[in-house]
């Protein structure tokens, strides 16, 4: 029996993404954040001031510093985004197999929403087709991974399940195989999702209170 | 009856199915799980709510043993 994700071949140069790891990115977002985002305001905010003229300017600086986190968290939210071929022949058996390895509650989850419902010990993951969500503990910040199974022609669910069974195995090497595409509060996430998969994340957050 | 399945284009599809007492199927099934794994799939044992296991060799004792793809970064 073997513990390490056998994909972590492929990435041998990535340090191994741990809960430490996930609190400096977190921090390393939430200032790249601020950063992008103060200086329009202050320029807006110091136009306005020294010439209230200028306000077509001055609003154009606030809808900078508004715009440019909600790509970012348009990035984010895009990781569980559906994706590829629907396959609607073979998503009923692949549906069954997704099942079996589910709970009732997450299993009706993933029906309404889905995203697969996955507790773990860096948080509650929110499984995708192409790309995962981590809520950490405390529910103040989700991170986005994208990552997908290496099989274009394989039903939605068993994209899911894939990515399921590849997190239960090594829940690091998951993340470290994945791609990190973005971290933040999961309200800004959450509003650039699909509305169907919204409470998904409501759902996660309680989850990892 | 324990299975090997390999999830593929089809949903799923069962490769080999054994007993703890039928060494001939159990010999069927090893067989086609080194094929799978020649061909780069993954064998993996889910062992309940939270849990899978990697596995290199086929267990005898599994009820189920699932073969996937890779997964990689997007």
């Amino acid at each position: 029996m073997e513990q390490a994700l056998p994909e972590l071949a492929s990435v041998p140069w990535r340090q191994r993404t741990d809960a430490r790891w996930l609190r400096r990115w977190g921090r390393i977002w939430q200032g790249w954040t601020l950063l992008y985002t103060v200086p329009f305001v202050i320029a807006g905010a110091g136009m306005l001031w020294l010439e209230p003229l200028a306000a077509p300017v001055a609003i154009a600086a606030f809808a900078h510093a508004w715009i440019i986190p909600e790509l970012y968290a348009f990035r984010g939210a895009s990781v569980v985004r559906p994706k590829g071929r629907r396959n609607p022949t073979a998503e009923p058996v692949a549906q069954g197999l997704l099942g079996d390895l589910l709970g009732h509650e997450e299993r009706d989850l993933h029906r309404r929403t889905g995203l697969v419902l996955e507790h773990a010990r860096l948080g509650v993951w929110l499984v995708g087709e192409a790309g995962a969500l981590l809520v950490t503990a405390g529910g103040r910040r989700v991170h986005c991974f994208c990552v997908r199974a290496t099989d274009a022609e394989l039903p939605p669910s068993d994209r899911v399940a894939h990515l399921l069974l590849a997190l239960r195995e090594d829940e690091e090497g998951f993340a470290t195989v994945a791609n990190h595409a973005f971290a933040g509060a999961p309200w800004r996430v959450r509003r650039r999702m699909p509305e169907r998969m919204r409470p998904a994340v409501g759902a996660a957050r309680a989850a990892a209170r | 009856m324990s299975r090997l399945i390999r999830m593929d284009g089809t949903g799923h599809t069962t490769l080999a199915e054994w007993t703890a007492q039928d060494d001939a199927a159990f010999a069927a099934a090893v067989r086609e799980f080194s094929d799978q794994r020649e061909l780069g799939f993954i064998g993996t044992v889910p062992d309940g709510p939270g849990k899978a296991t990697h596995v290199r060799e086929l267990p005898r004792d599994a009820d189920l043993v699932i073969m996937r793809r890779p997964i990689a970064g997007g």
